[in-house]
C-alpha cells in the first residue's frame, strides 16, 4: 500500500465485506423462516437470493430472515422492503421465482405482480 | 462469492473471556459446521462491547440483536431459532424497566447517552483484521496528514481540538508535542503508556484489545507531528491479550507498508515495538516508565528535566496515554471543531469511564465531558444494584477522592472534580452503596499505595505507612482522640514533599473521606462503633430471641462453640468468645441472627478489666 | 537452557525485562534462579546486582521456586467491595495454604495481585495467563477442580 488511492481501494472492498453491519443498504429482503416456511422450502429460497446477489455483486441489498408471518398457505413468503416505499410481500416462492424477482424487482425496480400476495404493512 | 447473511459479533474482551466467551465461540463453530451453515454466518471476535456485567455478550447483524449472559448451552437454540428460523431468542435479550424485551443494541439505555469516539470500533470490528479497521476509514487520517500537512499544522489541529491527556493529569496534548517538535535531536521517541494500574480502570486494556490499529495510527500521527521515528508501546504484563493484539497490529501494518520507510510515499519513516512491565504500578509514571523500558528498576526521577527534553535514552520523548492516542484519528477525520463542540469550556470531547463497584451496569462507557455524575451513574450505569442506596463514588482510583450524593449534579470535567476534592484520573468510577464503611474503603486504597510505593523517597515510603497504621488502628477499634488531625497533617505533608505523583496523591482517599464522612471516623474513634457493621471489632452479632426457633444450627456451626441455649430458652451468643466468623448469620434458617453496630457491653467490660490489670 | 532463551533476544539492556519474563515462564517452577541471573548478566554485560535490583523491584518476578500454576487473586478495592476477601478465604482453605505459599503437591501457588484490570467482573483472579471473573466460592471449586483434573 503506497498511496491514499490504494487505501481507498482496500477500504471499499473491506466495507463490502462488512455491509451486514452497515447502514448503506437500499433494499432489504426478509425471508420468512418459520417452521412452515422451512418445510415449504424457505431455506432454498434464501440460498438462491444469497447466490444471485453475490453473483450479480449487488452491494446494497441485504437478505435477512424473520419468523412465522401467519401466511402459512402461501409459504415460503418473502418481503421486499425499500426505504420510503410500501413493503411488497411475495408468496409461494421457489428458486426460479427468486431469480425473476431479482432481475425484475431488485435490479430494475419493476414489481413482479404475479407473485405478490400483499403490499403495505 | 460471499453467501454470508449474518455477522455474529462475539465480545472477546477480557471481561467476557473471563466469563467464558471463547468456549461459546468454539461451540458456535461446532454447531454451524454440523448444520453446514459456516458459509452463511461470519463469526467475528470483537473487543469489549462495554456492558461487562452482562457477559458473555454478543450482537447479531443485520438486525443488531443483542444477547446477554449467553452460555454454551444456549448456542444450539440461537442457531436453531434465530439463524435458521429467524426468531431471536427473547430470554437472552435485554429488558427495559417495564420488562419489555429490547430488540436492538441501539435501543439499550446503556448505549443511548454514550458518544463513541475512542471506542467507536470496540465491539464492532474484528481487532485482528486490518481490513476491518480500514473499512472504518482507518489510516485515512494518517495518509492525509502525511501527504498534505506539515508537523506544525498537525499540532495546530490538536491544539484547536482542545484535546487533553487522558492518562490522569489532563495536560494539553499539543503543548508536549510542541516542546518535542521544537527540540533539536538526532532521534526522538514517542511512547504509548499502557501501564494502566489504577484499581477500577480498564479503559486502556479494552481499547488496546478492541481496536489496536486505532492506537497505532494515533501514535504515528503523534510521531509525525514531533519528528519521531520510533515508538514504544509500554503495556503491563497483566494484559497478555492486549500485548498480543498490538504486536499483531504492528506486524500487519509492517506487512502492507503502513509502517516502515516513506509511508504513503512521504518522507516519514516509522517503526514501533512493544515493551512490557512486570507488576509495578509506579511504572505508569512517565519517568519511571522510561527507566523500565531501558531495562532498569522503575523508580521515578524528579522533573525537570521533562521527558520532552530528556526522555528515553536522554532523547526528547513524548509519553501519551492509550486513550489520548485513540482520539486522534477521529479528530483529524471529523475536524477539530467537531471534537471541541463536545464537552465543557476547558474539557473537550468525550471520556471513557470504567464503571465498577455496586453499580448495575458495570463496564465500559464513553460519554461527552461535562455530563453530570447523576447521568453517568444512574442513567448510563443503571443506578445501584439491588436497589440499595447510593453512598459515594470514588473517582481517580487511589489517587482520587470520593464524592457523595450531594455532588451528583457536579459536571464531570477536570476542573469541577478537582474543586470538589476528587479528580478525573484515568477514568475509573467506583460506585459504593450504603453497606460500605468509608473508613475501611479509604484504608484499602491506602493499602494499595503503601504496597505500590517504590520507596525511593521517605515522605511516601514512611509517611503513607504511618497513615496506614493509624487507619488500621481506627478500624480495629483502637482509634484515639487526635487521630483525625494527625491523618490530615500527615496527608498534607506527604502530598507536598513526595517526589512523584504516587506519593503526591496517595493521601487523597483518606483526606476526602475525612472531608465528607468525618462523622464515620468520629464514631469509629469515639463511640467504637462502625455503623455499617463492616469493621469486625466495632460490631457484634446478636440473636433475636423473638425470632429464634431454637433449632441449634448456629450453635453447631460456630467454630469456637460460643453459642448455647435450648429449644425453650432460645440461643445466645457469648460475646467475649465470638470470633466474628459470621457462620451463625449464614446458617440461621429464620434470619434471627443480625449484625449490630458497636462493641457489645460484655466485651467492653472484659476489656476494661484487662486494661486495669495491665496498669 | 538459560542461554538459549537469551539468544532469542538482542543483547541489549532494554531486553532484560523480556528475558526475565521468558526465563520465569519457561521454568517449570516459575522462578528465576541465581544461576539464571549469572547467565543473563554475562549475556547482556550487565552487573548481576543490577539484575537483582530489577528482580526485587517488580512484583511479578519470583526468586523462589513456585507451583505449576500461579494463582493471582486481585486484592484491590473494586474487587474487595465485591467480596474478594471471601474468595481468598475459600482459596486458602481449599488449597490449605497461606498467601505466598505453594500446595504440597506443587500444583498451585497462591498470590495476591493489584488490580488486574477486569474490575467490571469483580472479584477477579488470574491463573497463569487466564482470567477468571465474577468469582463465587462454587466457581473456585470448579476452576481449581478443572485445573487439577487437567494435569
Ligand atoms: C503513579 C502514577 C501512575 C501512572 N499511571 C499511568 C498509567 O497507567 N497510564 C497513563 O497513561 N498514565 C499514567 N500516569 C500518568 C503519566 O505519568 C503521564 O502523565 C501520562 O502517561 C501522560 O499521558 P497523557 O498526557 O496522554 O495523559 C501515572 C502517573 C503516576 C504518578
Ligand atoms: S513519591 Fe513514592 S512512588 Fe513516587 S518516587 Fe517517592 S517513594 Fe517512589
Ligand atoms: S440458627 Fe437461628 S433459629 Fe437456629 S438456634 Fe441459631 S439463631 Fe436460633
Ligand atoms: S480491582 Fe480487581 S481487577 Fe480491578
Amino acid at each position: 500500500m503506497k498511496t491514499l488511492t490504494d487505501l481507498k481501494k482496500i477500504r471499499e472492498k473491506a466495507q463490502e465485506e462488512m455491509k451486514l453491519r452497515g447502514s448503506n443498504t437500499r433494499i432489504k429482503i426478509v425471508v420468512g423462516m418459520g417452521t412452515s416456511g422451512i418445510a415449504m422450502g424457505a431455506r432454498e429460497v434464501m440460498k438462491t437470493f444469497l447466490e444471485e446477489i453475490a453473483s450479480r455483486n449487488l452491494t446494497d441489498v441485504l437478505v435477512t430472515q424473520t419468523g412465522e408471518k401467519g401466511l402459512s398457505s402461501m409459504e415460503p413468503v418473502v418481503d421486499v422492503v425499500e426505504d420510503d416505499k410500501p413493503k411488497v410481500t411475495y408468496g409461494n416462492m421457489t428458486p426460479d421465482k427468486v431469480k425473476k424477482v431479482i432481475v425484475e424487482h431488485i435490479v430494475n425496480g419493476r414489481i413482479v405482480s404475479d407473485y405478490v400476495v400483499a403490499t403495505g404493512n | 462469492m460471499s453467501l454470508k447473511r449474518i455477522d455474529l459479533l462475539i465480545c472477546c474482551g477480557s471481561g467476557c473471556v473471563s466469563a467464558g466467551a471463547l468456549k461459546i465461540k468454539e461451540r458456535f463453530h461446532a454447531v454451524l459446521t454440523e448444520k453446514g451453515m459456516t458459509n452463511e454466518i461470519n463469526i467475528i471476535e470483537t473487543g469489549c462491547m462495554g456492558p461487562c456485567d452482562y457477559g458473555p455478550v454478543m450482537v447479531i447483524y443485520p438486525e443488531g440483536v443483542f444477547y446477554k449472559h449467553v452460555s454454551v448451552d444456549d448456542v444450539s437454540e440461537i442457531v436453531e431459532e434465530h439463524f435458521i428460523k429467524g426468531r431471536p431468542v427473547k430470554r437472552l435479550m435485554m429488558q427495559d424497566s417495564e420488562d419489555q424485551v429490547i430488540a436492538s443494541k441501539k435501543d439499550i439505555p446503556f448505549y443511548q447517552k454514550q458518544v463513541k469516539v475512542a471506542l467507536a470500533n470496540c465491539g464492532y470490528i474484528d481487532p485482528e483484521s486490518l481490513d476491518e479497521y480500514i473499512a472504518t476509514s482507518g489510516y485515512e487520517a494518517l495518509g492525509t496528514i502525511l501527504t498534505t500537512m506539515t508537523p506544525q499544522q498537525t499540532i495546530d489541529v490538536v491544539k484547536a481540538s482542545g484535546l487533553r491527556g487522558r492518562g490522569g493529569g489532563g495536560f494539553p496534548t499539543h503543548m508536549k508535542w510542541q516542546m518535542v517538535l521544537d527540540a533539536t535531536a538526532d532521534q526522538k521517541y514517542v511512547i504509548c503508556n499502557g501501564d494502566e494500574g489504577d484499581p477500577g480502570a480498564f479503559m486502556d486494556r479494552s481499547l488496546l484489545e478492541g481496536d489496536p490499529h486505532r492506537v497505532l495510527e494515533g501514535m504515528m500521527i503523534a510521531a509525525f507531528a514531533m519528528g519521531a521515528s520510533k515508538g514504544y508501546f509500554y503495556i503491563r504484563a497483566e494484559y497478555p491479550l492486549a500485548i498480543k493484539r498490538i504486536k499483531m497490529a504492528i506486524e500487519q501494518a509492517r506487512e502492507v507498508g503502513l509502517i516502515g520507510e516513506n509511508i504513503f510515499e512521504s518522507k516519514f519513516c516509522f517503526d514501533a515495538e512493544v515493551r512490557t512491565g512486570a507488576g509495578a504500578f509506579v511504572c505508569g509514571e512517565e519517568t519511571a516508565l522510561i527507566h523500565s523500558i531501558e531495562g532498569s528498576r522503575g523508580n521515578p526521577t524528579p522533573k525537570p528535566p521533562y521527558p520532552a527534553i530528556k526522555g528515553l535514552w536522554d532523547m526528547p520523548t513524548v509519553v501519551n496515554n492509550v486513550e489520548t492516542f485513540g482520539n486522534l484519528t477521529t479528530i483529524f477525520l471529523k475536524g477539530a471543531d467537531w471534537f471541541a463542540s463536545m464537552g465543557t469550556e476547558t474539557s473537550k470531547g468525550t471520556k471513557v469511564f470504567a464503571l465498577t463497584g455496586d453499580i448495575r451496569n458495570t463496564g465500559l462507557v464513553e460519554v461527552p465531558m461535562g455530563i453530570t455524575l447523576r447521568e453517568l451513574i444512574f442513567e448510563v450505569g443503571g443506578g445501584i444494584i439491588n436497589d440499595k442506596k447510593f453512598k459515594a463514588v470514588q473517582l481517580g482510583g487511589p489517587s482520587g477522592g470520593c464524592l457523595t450524593a450531594e455532588h451528583l449534579d457536579v459536571a464531570v470535567d477536570y476542573e469541577s472534580l478537582k474543586e470538589k476534592g476528587a479528580m478525573m484520573g484515568s477514568g475509573g468510577v467506583i460506585v459504593m452503596n450504603d453497606n460500605n464503611c468509608m473508613v475501611n474503603v479509604a484504608k484499602y486504597f491506602l493499602d494499595f499505595s503503601v504496597d505500590e510505593s517504590c520507596g525511593k523517597c521517605s515522605p511516601c515510603r514512611i509517611g503513607l505507612k504511618q497513615m496506614y497504621d493509624i487507619m488500621e488502628r481506627i478500624t480495629r477499634g483502637e482509634g484515639q482522640e487526635g487521630d483525625i488531625d494527625e491523618l490530615l497533617r500527615l496527608g498534607e505533608t506527604i502530598k507536598q514533599l513526595s517526589l512523584c505523583g504516587l506519593g503526591q496523591t496517595a493521601p487523597n482517599p483518606v483526606l476526602s473521606t475525612i472531608r465528607y464522612f468525618r462523622d464515620e471516623y468520629e464514631s469509629h474513634i469515639r463511640d467504637k462503633s462502625c455503623q455499617t457493621k463492616v469493621c469486625l471489632n466495632l460490631m457484634h452479632f446478636d440473636i433475636d430471641k423473638d425470632k429464634c426457633i431454637g433449632c441449634s444450627l448456629c450453635a453447631r456451626k460456630c467454630p469456637v462453640t460460643c453459642i448455647s441455649g435450648s429449644r425453650e430458652e432460645k440461643y445466645t451468643i457469648h460475646q467475649v468468645d465470638c470470633v466474628k466468623c459470621g457462620n451463625c448469620l449464614d446458617v440461621c434458617p429464620v434470619k434471627a441472627v443480625t449484625k449490630v453496630p458497636g462493641i457489645h457491653a460484655d466485651v467492653i467490660a472484659v476489656n476494661e478489666i484487662k486494661c486495669d490489670m495491665e496498669d | 537452557m538459560y542461554k538459549e532463551i537469551c539468544n532469542k533476544y538482542a543483547p541489549t539492556k532494554d531486553n532484560l525485562i523480556y528475558i526475565l519474563h521468558d526465563i520465569q515462564d519457561t521454568h517449570p517452577q516459575h522462578y528465576i534462579s541465581e544461576e539464571a541471573v549469572e547467565v543473563v548478566s554475562e549475556y547482556l554485560k550487565v552487573p548481576a546486582n543490577h539484575i537483582f535490583g530489577v528482580l526485587t523491584f517488580y512484583s511479578m518476578y519470583s526468586t523462589k521456586p513456585r507451583g505449576t500454576n500461579i494463582i493471582r487473586l486481585c486484592e484491590s478495592p473494586p474487587c474487595y467491595i465485591k467480596g474478594s476477601d471471601n474468595i481468598l478465604r475459600k482459596l486458602k482453605t481449599m488449597l490449605s495454604v497461606n498467601v505466598g505459599e505453594t500446595t504440597k503437591d506443587g500444583a498451585f501457588t497462591l498470590e495476591l495481585a493489584a488490580c488486574l484490570g477486569v474490575c467490571g467482573n469483580a472479584p477477579v483472579m488470574m491463573v497463569n495467563d487466564d482470567v477468571y471473573g465474577d468469582l463465587t466460592e462454587e466457581k473456585i471449586e470448579e476452576i481449581i477442580g478443572k485445573i487439577r483434573g487437567g494435569n
